[in-house]
């Protein structure tokens, strides 16, 4: 749900941020050179330029990091979830509820996630968990660099982390370490009447939420720009029918606006709030750039079961995420030119039932290696208009990885006279081969030598496998000589 | 006494006005040959009905897999013009080898289902659209009710929809044997190579078996696999005989 950000240039010589605290100078980010040199948040900036020889100091600019910061919950907008909102000064937080399968998962969306931003110079840190507090806290005190609390996972998971982990003022930590509360822990071991008398109501607000017991919702972030079109409800809205119908009449809203600006959509979200003041949200992708009323209806309402209208729903908004430049185009370029009929509607429909990157087209790779010969690209991506090399056959079936045979030669140059495979022996009646694959040195330096021989050969009841030799036959170099079936013929 | 040609005549008459009533169904209005006679004269529309759904597994001990019955598939994809949509669970589809039998590799856009179910309803999908002119599926099990829907989502579209039916437990093969509402039922075994004067493996010939056929009759015929343009072939068994055979039996067709 939620993930803290630091960020570090690409940069040879120490770098601080320096800002003013009050009255001090100090530092107020260092990068992982200057850490490495003893510095740390906090320390004046007097004895950082003395402590670190060579070190670089640019001026703190808060503004321009929650700028930054900004545009990074937008881009997770965009490609994670359709709620996403700036957490405090160092963090984003995302509601994560039926998004993540469309990314394998959450651990699998947490690890995409924080590699993303790596790959953009961006060290993060990131941690699912039932509540914004809870996953506010982890992401901070416990995940290294990503941590997936398991699901209803209590107050336990919580104890161990620092006080400052509850998103509490600094003086209220700094007053709570005085007494001696050093853990979420001894929070909740101590009567709250007390504590809330004595720090105020701010402490068991920030202490029900880390615990998932007091509703938290997330204002979801907008870029400016965006076209939205949204309707409120005097009275609260629930049976499928009503949301159907309405989303109807937004789409119709929302696809006027996008005419007059010339989008189309690629993501587009409908948030639903309900009268408990949750959101529930729903996203739909297109491959290409959409504006059509019916295609963006029936995409949203084939999601609408997945909404749980609660006490009712009495607010809804659609917000166009994603739209990119639609220009009118003639739908018929010659009389006599044979028009098929076009996919990507239902390349919609289907990626957003099963997920985009189940959805693909096969393109050739040069490779020899035959596992390495295909490579996924997008269903509607511009024909490449190449295919494989046809010489020799391939079967059409290849197991995905290939499997060890016992086989029995006449000769260690030769096709195996009968192999076993999954416990059934079957004798060789015809073979074809060898067809010789070199390993691809420049990817790998163990396949510098290696050589598979692939053979064709059909068993006595004509079924027919691809089999090979690791190895050339002769010289261990080049392979540990054993037989492998990585295909089935038909 | 009636003549001979009266019963056909009244049979035709009912089985259209069955086909009107029955099920709503309207007849399918164009077929994909096969460009082999002895099958395509066995099946009612004088080859694979476009607008219905097809059957095809695979036979022998590699069954479960059915690296023959997929490229059965693909051969029939290939002959087609527009898109093919390949919905399968497995992804163990090698495309290579459907491009050696002409489906090129841009024309076949893959859905990879979590399960069975998924895969069926991506095909629906797929068919119901009607944009891809062929809707290929894979799954090991196939209900009454799921082959129905899949009938009439092609029915309303005319895309050919055609399910490969592979397994990987022996009670998953008895599946195959429940009624299901295809059209065409076939089972697709490999068959030893014709032998080459020299060493190595011939064209690959299959066992190619229609089980079951609504309105049409059954075939089992011993075939040449497909071709790199998506074709079966008579047997040509250079080693034993002629091609002459087949010129014989097109003479008493013209003269019937």
């Amino acid at each position: 749900m939620h993930d803290g950000a630091h960020s570090q240039g690409p940069v040879d010589l120490p770098l601080v941020l320096i800002g003013r605290e009050k009255n001090r100078r100090v530092v107020m980010a260092a990068d992982a050179a200057a850490r490495a040199g003893g510095l740390r948040v906090g320390t004046a900036a007097a004895t950082a330029t003395a402590m670190v020889a060579d070190i670089e100091t640019e001026e703190h600019d808060p503004a321009a990091d929650a700028k930054a910061l900004e545009r990074l919950a937008l881009w997770a907008l965009e490609r994670f979830s359709p709620i996403v909102a700036v957490d405090g000064t160092d963090g984003i937080v995302i509601d994560s509820t039926g998004a993540d399968h469309l990314h394998g998962g959450e651990a699998a969306m947490l690890k995409t996630l924080v590699g993303r931003l790596a790959s953009a110079g961006i060290t993060a840190h990131a941690a699912v968990a039932d509540s914004w507090g809870a996953a506010h806290a982890l992401a901070r005190h416990g995940a290294e660099p990503v941590l997936v609390a398991p699901r209803k996972h209590g107050t336990a998971i919580l104890e161990p982390l620092p006080v400052e982990a509850l998103r509490l003022s600094s003086s209220t930590a700094e007053a709570l370490r005085d007494l001696g509360f050093s853990t979420i822990g001894d929070l909740f071991a101590t009567p709250r009447a007390p504590l809330a008398l004595r720090f105020g109501e701010d402490l068991t607000r920030r202490l029900d939420q880390a615990a998932g017991r007091r509703c938290e919702p997330i204002e979801p972030l907008r870029a400016p720009e965006t076209v939205v079109a949204q309707r409120n409800f005097a009275e609260p809205i629930g049976a499928a029918e009503t949301i159907a119908r309405y989303v109807g009449k937004l789409v119709v809203t929302l696809c006027d606006e996008l005419e007059e600006k010339g989008l189309g959509v690629r993501r587009l979200d409908l948030l639903c709030r309900r009268v408990d003041d949750r959101i529930e949200a729903v996203r739909v992708s297109t491959a290409r750039p959409v504006r059509e009323v019916s295609r963006l209806t029936r995409l949203l309402c084939d999601k609408i079961e997945t909404i749980a209208p609660g006490y009712g729903i009495e607010a809804m908004t659609l917000v166009a995420t994603s739209a990119e430049p639609l220009a009118p185009h003639q739908k018929l370029a010659a009389l006599t030119e044979e028009i098929l009929p076009d996919v990507s509607s239902l390349i919609d429909v289907i990626a957003n039932r099963v997920g985009e990157d189940r959805l693909y087209r096969l393109a050739p790779v040069e490779s020899d290696v035959p596992e390495r010969s295909v490579r996924r690209i997008a269903p509607l991506a511009p024909e490449t208009g190449q295919s494989w090399r046809l010489d020799w056959p391939r079967p059409s079936r290849l197991l995905k990885r290939p499997e060890p045979i016992e086989t029995l030669a006449l000769l260690p140059d030769h096709p195996p006279a009968s192999f076993t495979w999954r416990g059934v022996r079957r004798r060789v009646r015809a073979a074809d081969g060898p067809e010789r694959i070199f390993g691809e040195w420049w990817k790998r330096d163990a396949e510098l030598a290696a050589v598979r021989d692939y053979f064709k050969i059909e068993a006595e009841d004509g079924e027919r496998f691809w089999i090979f030799r690791a190895g050339n036959g002769e010289d261990q170099a080049t392979g540990s000589q054993r037989w492998f079936l990585h295909g089935l013929f038909g | 006494m009636s003549s001979l040609s009266a019963p056909i005549a009244d049979i035709a008459s009912l089985r259209a006005r069955i086909d009107t009533i029955g099920s709503g169904r309207k007849r399918a209005k164009s077929a994909l040959a096969f460009g082999v006679e002895a099958l395509d004269e066995r099946l009612p529309e004088g080859g694979l009905a476009r607008g219905v759904l097809h059957e095809i597994a695979g036979g022998g001990r590699n069954g479960g897999d059915g690296p023959a019955a997929s490229l059965f598939a693909a051969g029939i994809a290939a002959r087609t013009k527009g898109k093919v949509l390949w919905c399968l669970s497995r992804p163990d589809l090698f495309a290579p080898a459907l491009a050696q039998v002409g489906l090129a590799p841009d024309r076949v856009i893959y859905v990879e289902g979590r399960d069975d179910k998924t895969v069926l309803a991506c095909m629906e999908e797929g068919l119901a659209h009607g944009g891809p002119a062929v809707v290929v599926g894979e799954t090991a099990r196939l209900s009454m009710t799921a082959s129905r829907r899949l009938n009439l989502a092609a029915e309303k579209t005319g895309s050919l929809a055609i399910l490969v039916r592979r397994w990987s437990r022996p009670q998953e093969a008895e599946d195959f044997g429940r009624p299901t509402a295809a059209a065409t039922r076939w089972r697709i075994s490999a068959l030893p190579a014709a032998p080459l004067p020299v060493q190595g493996v011939g064209r690959s010939r299959w066992r190619v078996e229609l089980i079951r056929s609504r309105g049409g009759q059954t075939v089992d015929l011993e075939l040449e696999a497909c071709d790199e343009t998506g074709r079966l072939a008579f047997l040509a068994d250079l080693s034993d005989r002629s091609a002459a055979p087949p010129v014989e039996r097109q003479k008493r067709r013209a003269s019937a």
